[in-house]
């Protein structure tokens, strides 16, 4: 029995998240999740996992509806995942990678790192691991040797966090978490600086399994677009310090995609 | 002099001993709930170190195994607990290290850069790493470097029986003082509160105990030397030893009393006999020559013919040498050999012979007669010694006096007492009393009662003096033998 048959009205419509945006806050998916459900008339659950991986793969793999991804690994398989809608921050659909390094450390680039620990967020994320090791190639550097040590923190906040407490020397993160960090958790922040930031990349798209109804997908996308005529929905958004959901083309993502070759090369 | 503790007064050695006692006890049971506190503590805290750094090692495998940093981070962080309520069950330093002493995390990552050797921090990890060496790698250790401001209890990674690192846990040796010193101020606090309890309660009783002893001390310094300041009225009648003491002291007192007394009379009787010695000795001497030259006045005055001047020389002369005779006769005061013996009747006798004086006088006498008969006494001495006696008594006792004379026979002895209420012996005259030429009055040659001595001593008799204001009283004892 696959979970890919179609499902009628009532089924329990599921929902993976990542980090690309602060999901630890367990308060706030609580009520995220409770307005998805009456707006939806259907029981909703979100689905999290360690490392983006295993979401992608569990929307790959149809297992769960939807999923709230990075824009790397959407373009590694958007011939199999439907494009849902972006979230529009400062009103546009689009991101940045942020190199950050400890607040009290005089290192000004990425060039200056080398030799030193370094932290990502996820193998999967853009913004947090895919960007810097591109930089890193295109400056004529190994990204494997550069740095003497490096590690995954699975989270953009982490990566945070480990550069501030000095546990890396320098870290990657997503302009969106880093700057809406700062808003909410400025002590974190605090300890920290950005020192160089990417160019702007599509933000990190809400993508729907292989084979989804049309229906559904076009209603739930609805919903995300509709999220900031409700006045819940816009609280919502406010609370993740979105401007909301647009469509964008997936074309959108050719940036990431011609990124990743270059680093897959 | 140097004095020492030994030296103070017992009214301050007991109370500084009790409170030396209190103090020396409650800095023994001080230090040694201090001792056992600090005992406890260390062993919970090297528990809780040692259980913590088993979980933390068995939770850090698979981080360590999969390189997963920022998991093992996560983990130590959670093992840190900021608001703990002993913060001396805190670790310091939190390191993980790989198989080859390399950091992989720890709690202070600016301090222990990852990947870096921590024994480049300091000879303490150096010595850490030497301890690691050490034996079996897959067994928990402690360690306390001297030096180090920390001890460390190492628990291994271990997976598959192969030790991939180590937690090791530093600990503050130094986080234990502030409690401690914190329960030995407690502890004193208490102590003192104690000892203000204590203090005074002991203070009280030592003195209490100490002030008859350091009485007796004060009355003993006067002995011998003056008998009479060493009396302490006050001293305790228990029967303690404290009592016993005073009770002895007491009966010590009262023979040094007996014995000074004695001393005094044997004094005066070896006086008054040296001087009967020489009184005697001068009397013989005396008496030979006079004898011969009161008979050659007498041969001339009835033979010769002496003129009218020459009868009254010689008569003056006669009177001189006949008064000489007379005071020599005195002072030898001689047993004679042949007497009568003493009779109730002579005591009327003496009483008629006094009767001038009563009446000169106006003195009242009493006489209480209890001699049923003839003694075998020589009754010229015993009326001597009775009318030298009676007739002091009625001198002393003055106009209107009183005087009293007893005679009794008992027990083979005549006792006769003569007593009378007039003016007192003085203590200074006593001594004296006896003595030849000494006289209380300006009449009298003052050898009255020299002679009544001489014969007592003379009968082997005994007498005594008792004199206080109002009353004065001579006693004598004098034996006698029964005749078969």
């Amino acid at each position: 029995m696959g979970l890919s048959v179609a499902r009628a009205q009532g089924e329990t419509l599921r929902i993976g998240l990542t980090p690309v945006f602060l999901d630890e806050q367990v308060g706030f998916l609580a009520r995220w999740r409770a307005w998805l459900e009456r707006k939806l008339q259907r029981p909703v659950v979100f689905v999290q996992r360690g490392n983006y991986r295993e979401v992608v793969d569990l929307v790959r793999g149809g297992k769960i509806d939807f999923a709230w991804i990075c824009g790397y690994p959407y373009v590694r398989y958007r011939e199999e995942l439907h494009l849902v809608a972006a979230p529009l921050w400062h009103g546009r659909p689009f991101y940045r990678s942020y190199l950050i390094v400890a607040a009290d450390t005089p290192y000004a680039s990425l060039a200056e790192l080398r030799g030193k620990v370094f932290a990502y967020s996820d193998p999967d994320s853009n913004s947090g691991f895919l960007y810097p090791q591109y930089r890193l190639i295109m400056q004529g550097e190994n990204p494997v040797s550069f740095f003497s040590r490096t590690f995954f923190t699975w989270s953009h906040r982490g990566v945070v966090e480990a550069v501030g407490v000095g546990l890396a020397d320098g870290g990657a993160v997503g302009s969106y978490v880093w700057e809406t960090l700062a808003e909410i958790k400025p002590h974190l922040t605090r300890r920290t600086r950005v020192i160089e930031q990417s160019p702007e990349f599509a933000h990190t798209p809400f993508v729907a399994r292989p084979g989804i109804d049309k229906d559904e997908l076009r209603r739930f996308r609805a919903l995300l677009l509709e999220m900031g005529n409700d006045p819940e929905g816009a609280e919502l958004l406010r609370l993740m310090r979105l401007d909301g959901f647009g469509v964008v083309p997936p074309k959108m993502y050719d940036g990431i995609a011609q990124i990743a070759a270059r680093v897959r090369r | 002099m140097k004095l020492g503790f030994d030296d103070l007064s017992l009214r301050w050695k007991i109370p500084l001993r009790v409170m030396f006692a209190v103090l020396g006890t409650a800095f023994a049971v001080t230090a040694a709930l201090v001792a056992r506190e600090y005992d406890e503590r260390r062993q919970n805290l090297e528990a809780h170190a040692k259980s913590l750094a088993r979980v933390l090692a068995n939770t850090l495998v698979a981080p360590l195994l999969h390189d997963d940093v920022w998991r093992a981070w996560e983990i130590i962080q959670s093992a840190a607990d900021p608001s703990a309520i002993a913060p001396e069950l805190q670790a310091d330093v939190v390191l993980v290290t790989d198989n080859e002493f390399r950091v992989f995390v720890s709690n202070q990552p600016r301090r222990f850069p990852l990947g870096s050797s921590p024994a480049a921090q300091s000879g303490t990890y150096g010595r850490l790493r030497a301890a690691l060496l050490e034996g079996d790698p897959t067994v928990q250790k402690v360690v306390e470097p001297a030096d180090a401001q920390h001890y460390f209890v190492m628990s291994p990674l271990v997976a598959d029986g192969i030790a991939l690192g180590h937690v090791i846990l530093g600990y503050a040796k130094i986080s234990f003082l502030p409690r401690f010193m914190a329960q030995v101020g407690q502890a004193l606090f208490v102590t003192m509160l104690a000892l203000l309890f204590i203090m005074p309660i002991s203070w009280v009783w030592a003195r209490r105990t100490g002030a008859p002893l350091v009485a007796l001390a004060a009355a003993m310094r006067q002995v011998p030397e003056r008998i009479e300041a060493a009396e302490i009225p006050d001293l305790p009648k228990t029967r303690d030893e404290i009592g016993q003491l005073g009770e002895a002291f007491q009966r010590m007192l009262a023979e040094l009393k007996r014995k000074q007394e004695l001393e005094n009379q044997m004094l005066v009787s070896e006086r008054l006999a040296a001087v009967g010695r020489l009184a005697a000795g001068i009397a013989h001497e005396i008496n030979n020559p006079l004898g011969g030259m009161l008979t050659a006045i007498k041969t001339w005055q009835k033979h010769g013919q002496p003129d009218a001047i020459a009868m009254q020389t010689l008569s003056l002369l006669e009177r001189g040498l006949t008064q000489i005779k007379n005071t020599v006769s005195a002072l030898l005061v001689e047993t004679r050999t042949q007497d009568r013996s003493f009779e109730p009747a002579d005591i009327d006798d003496l009483l008629i012979l006094v009767e001038g004086e009563v009446q000169a006088r106006a003195v009242h006498i009493d006489a209480a007669v209890e001699i049923g008969s003839a003694l075998p006494l020589p009754a010229t001495l015993v009326r001597q010694i009775l009318l030298n006696l009676l007739l002091n008594a009625i001198a002393a006792a003055g106009d209107g006096g009183q005087v009293s004379l007893e005679a009794r026979a008992a027990e083979n002895k005549l006792l006769l007492t003569v007593a009378n209420d007039g003016e007192y012996i003085s203590d200074e005259q006593m001594p004296f009393l006896f003595e030849p030429f000494t006289s209380g009055r300006e009449s009298g040659h003052g050898l009255g009662l020299w002679v009544v001595y001489q014969i007592v001593r003379q009968l082997n008799g005994g007498l005594s003096v008792e004199s206080r204001p109002g009353r004065t009283v001579f006693s004598i004892e004098i034996p006698y033998a029964l005749s078969d």
